[in-house]
């Protein structure tokens, strides 16, 4: 069977090989923190990180994924919701429906380790996640917040 | 919130063993009814206080992102005065609700009406509650209630310094009869300290680590998936599929008609169901509309322009013989497209059916619309039936009215008895068979006398009733009830704030074969671009400032009138704005008034030599009487603007070959974080009245950036989206 690292376990699945990551982690796997949006790689809501890089689950065929590769989704950010992101999107009560909060967030996570001092340009460029409810203010603000000196 | 539940008897749980339950009659004259199971006697229930003091308040309303959850929790707890921070909420079966007389009221979560329509009777279910724990605790004592005091779930009587807890007297104050309602005093909006506060929101946790489980993520023992093609012409059937031809591929279990429209492949995953639907040979009778598309139905409407029928929804004077009589008259004709409302969460609701019962799990705006529609499509009486609802991924209107989803969820399940099925449509499914935001023309005629002043106004509405294709009953002699939202001559849902002479705003109703639906704003959303920017139209013809023609009009309704002025004050109208980045930056303004709130907006934008647009910021302003939760209004007006500026600037789903030709974001793009402009929120609650906030401020936000861009450009922006038109100057 099929192995992936996923948040720090060595997980098996019986997908077949062109079935996107998305679909893996979530009904094989049981990791629903990852969302179907739209299939097509355009929403992001299907953002986990593969070696620390962003990547849209949705469009990623599950064989492509190296063996040796780490997988993190939301699940796996953080113990605890502990994550200075996460701490910043409750401290700004970011999430409306919060459907595509998770994506958001790991698309965040991504850039703050590529760019620790996100400039609104960099945001604008990195964060071309899709929320409906019309969030992107507060996240912007947000990852301004998590990215302060000491958090 | 609970998490959702795969034992049917869950929410009983939730308040089982060791919980007790208060309970008062409202809001239909309930009677006292036995609960079914092992519950604590209870006659109807708000409030639940379990011995560790510990508040669970019961929210009929669904949250769907708007924050009714929170809100109306804090009207609860105001009148209970429990301990916020030990407030949990949960939600009450729509089957409960039915069982019971429906003793928590309409389920209904839409129209911006969940507090404005509930305030009254949930916070008499805090207030009582409240007044039977004090009863409980001064009886146990054997003083008078009226020396008790509480905050915070602790009771006090001062005069001898005794204290306990509402989790303490919760057994004894279940015993009580309940107060009479109509004795119960409720607070003073100006007394409240929880409710009127900006507290942040109950259910933000869950939705930062992935735990928040929505109707797609339910997984329940045994549970199969169901992916589902419809006949992508509406109203088209299902005439022949080879299910032989997939038959063999890896976990497919089943491949079934659904209803005659549609069908669905049933496997073990719902991944390799979309695929094996995929590749599906399915031959569709595509029906009378094989051929329409939107240029026709324009056509249609604009004939529809010049009818002689019309029903009149607002009338005063004269409007054509003073517009005949006119020194000058002015004309334009605008237009909106079909929009879909592109709930982040796809349509989905899991199935389980029995000879002898149905239960669904979805996400609903309206759990007991959904379990008439399971009902219905499970041949049981809705007493055999329940639904669960699920936290909402996005809702917008789409999963209110209409549950087309529950009823395949059901059809298919009824196929696969006792088996769970997940249906989950794929975003091609949900885009090309949504409840579309209905395409309207107007035409707006106005008479100027000789010093320009307004005398006459003839609004022609043409196009789509939503009214006409959901509920069609409340259509009478042409006329549907909420095509005039926010140009009413008075009422709640929209009263136009202009006083013009003679005046004439008349509906004729044309409708395509595209099924309508209540998205976001409704009505409000196109009558308010029509008006606004014809005011702006006028204001220009005229030669006034369009600050000073409202400030005339508006003379006579002075909520709508403060709303303008603030954003106008705020937003600096009448000085330049600064330039950004070398840009000029220009303003356009917009009022009106719809889901019983006063809204305006002031848009600033600049648009460079070759036409590129930018929306610097958004000053709004929102008079909605009361303000529950400021914090969160504020969160609500700001995603209204993401929401109609994705409407106004590349929203349209155009139908060709009688099928809608977007099927995916890529053709269906919405706004994201480049282009979010600004938005500066002034909360102003004026007292007095109850007015909605989750829609009001999408209607303001088109017109006013659209105000703004003529400004910017002398371009007229009169027919939607804007992306089809270039502002690139000579």
């Amino acid at each position: 069977m099929p192995t992936l690292h996923v948040n720090g376990t060595p997980r098996t699945h019986d997908a077949e090989p062109d079935t996107p990551l998305l679909w893996v982690l979530r009904e094989q796997l049981g990791l629903t923190g990852t969302k179907y949006g739209c299939g097509i790689a355009q929403c992001g809501a299907c953002t986990v990180h593969i070696d620390g890089e962003a990547v849209r689950s949705c469009t990623r065929p599950v064989s492509t994924v190296e063996p040796g590769a780490k997988v993190v989704t939301i699940e796996g950010l953080s113990k605890d919701g502990s994550h200075p992101l996460q701490k910043a999107w409750a401290e700004l009560d970011v999430p409306q429906c919060g459907f595509c909060q998770c994506g958001m967030i790991m698309t965040a996570a991504a850039l703050l380790k590529n760019r620790p001092r996100p400039t609104d340009q960099d945001i604008d460029q990195a964060m071309t996640n899709v929320c409906r409810c019309g969030t992107y203010n507060r996240v912007r603000a947000a990852i301004k917040l998590a990215a302060q000196p000491g958090r | 919130m609970q998490s959702p539940t795969l034992d049917r008897r869950g929410f009983l749980g939730a308040a089982g063993a060791g919980s007790f339950v208060f309970a008062f009659h409202i809001p239909f004259e309930a009677q006292a009814q036995a609960a079914p199971g092992n519950l604590p006697p209870e006659v109807n229930a708000w409030v639940v206080v379990r011995p560790d003091d510990t508040v669970v308040i019961r929210i009929a309303r669904s949250e769907m992102g708007q924050g009714t959850l929170t809100g109306l929790a804090q009207l609860v707890a105001e009148e209970l005065e429990c301990d916020w921070a030990r407030v949990t909420t949960e939600y009450p079966t729509p089957g409960q609700n039915l069982a019971r007389n429906r003793v928590w009221g309409s389920f209904s979560t839409g129209g911006s009406r969940g507090i404005r329509e509930s305030h009254d009777y949930v916070r008499k279910g805090g207030a009582a509650a409240r007044l039977m724990l004090v009863q409980a605790a001064a009886q146990g004592w054997g003083v008078p209630t009226a020396d008790c005091r509480t905050q915070a779930g602790v009771i006090s009587h001062p005069a001898s310094g005794r204290r306990t807890t509402y989790g303490q007297v919760a057994a004894a104050a279940a015993r009580l009869a309940p107060p009479d309602a109509a004795t119960i005093t409720l607070k003073d909006p100006k007394a409240w300290h929880l409710a009127g506060k900006p507290l942040k929101r109950l259910d933000t946790r869950d939705k930062l680590t992935g735990a928040q489980v929505y109707g797609m993520d339910l997984s329940l023992p045994g549970m199969l998936n169901a992916a589902i093609r419809q006949c992508p012409v509406f109203g088209g059937k299902l005439k022949s599929f080879d299910a032989a031809a997939i038959a063999a591929r890896p976990g497919v279990k089943k491949v079934l008609a659904v209803g005659d429209q549609a069908v669905a492949v049933v496997a073990d995953t719902w991944w390799r169901a979309k695929t094996a639907l995929d590749a599906l040979p399915v031959v569709w009778d595509e029906g009378e509309h094989a051929r329409a598309s939107s240029e026709a139905f324009a056509q249609v409407m604009r004939a529809a322009l010049d009818a002689e029928q019309a029903a009149a929804g607002h009338v005063a004077g004269d409007a054509k013989a003073a517009l005949a009589g006119a020194a000058r008259t002015l004309e334009a004709v605008y237009s909106v497209p079909h929009q879909n409302h592109a709930t982040m969460e796809t349509m989905n609701a899991t199935a389980r059916w029995t000879p002898e019962r149905c239960e669904v799990w979805t996400p609903t705006q309206n759990g007991e619309a959904a379990l008439a529609a399971a009902a219905e499509a499970a041949g049981l009486p809705p007493a055999k039936c329940e639904v669960y609802k699920l936290h909402l991924g996005g809702g917008f209107g789409r999963r209110g009215a209409v549950h087309d989803w529950v009823t395949q969820a059901v059809q298919i399940a009824r196929q696969l008895p006792g088996t769970p099925v997940k249906l989950i449509w794929s975003r091609e499914e949900d885009m090309t068979h949504g409840r579309y935001h209905p395409a309207t023309m107007c035409r707006l005629r106005a008479g100027l006398d000789d010093q320009g002043r307004l005398q006459a106004l003839h609004m022609r509405l043409a196009g789509q009733s939503i009214m006409a294709g959901i509920f069609p009953q409340n259509v009478r002699n042409g006329l549907d009830p909420v095509a005039f939202q926010g140009l009413n001559a008075g009422g709640a849902e929209g009263a136009l704030g202009y006083k013009v002479p003679h005046l004439l705003i008349d509906h004729a109703i044309r409708n395509p074969h595209v099924p309508p639906g209540f998205w976001r704003g409704v009505n409000l959303n196109q009558n308010a671009i029509y008006l606004e920017c014809f005011i702006d139209e006028i204001a220009h013809a005229a030669r006034q400032d369009p600050l000073a023609l409202r400030r005339t009009l508006l003379a006579g309704s002075p909520r709508h009138l403060a709303v303008l002025e603030a954003v106008a004050a705020k937003a600096g109208w009448g000085r330049p704005a600064p330039d950004v980045n070398g840009q000029k930056v220009h303003r356009g303004l917009a009022q009106i008034m719809g889901f019983g709130s006063y809204v305006a907006a002031c848009a600033e934008v600049s648009v460079s030599a070759a036409g590129d647009l930018t929306i610097h910021r958004i000053v709004a302003a929102t008079d909605c009487g009361h303000a529950v939760n400021p914090q969160q209004i504020e969160a609500q007006v700001e995603g209204s603007f993401a929401y109609g500026l994705s409407a106004a600037l590349y929203g349209a789903c155009t139908v060709k070959n009688g099928r809608i030709e977007q099927e995916n974001f890529n053709t269906y793009p919405v706004m994201m974080m480049d282009k979010m402009p600004k938005v500066e929120t002034l909360v102003m609650p004026s007292g007095g009245f109850w007015g909605g906030v989750g829609e009001p401020t999408i209607a303001v936000a088109a017109p006013a950036v659209l105000n703004a861009i003529f400004a910017a450009t002398g371009i007229r922006i009169r027919e939607l989206p804007l992306s089809r038109h270039s502002l690139k100057r000579a």
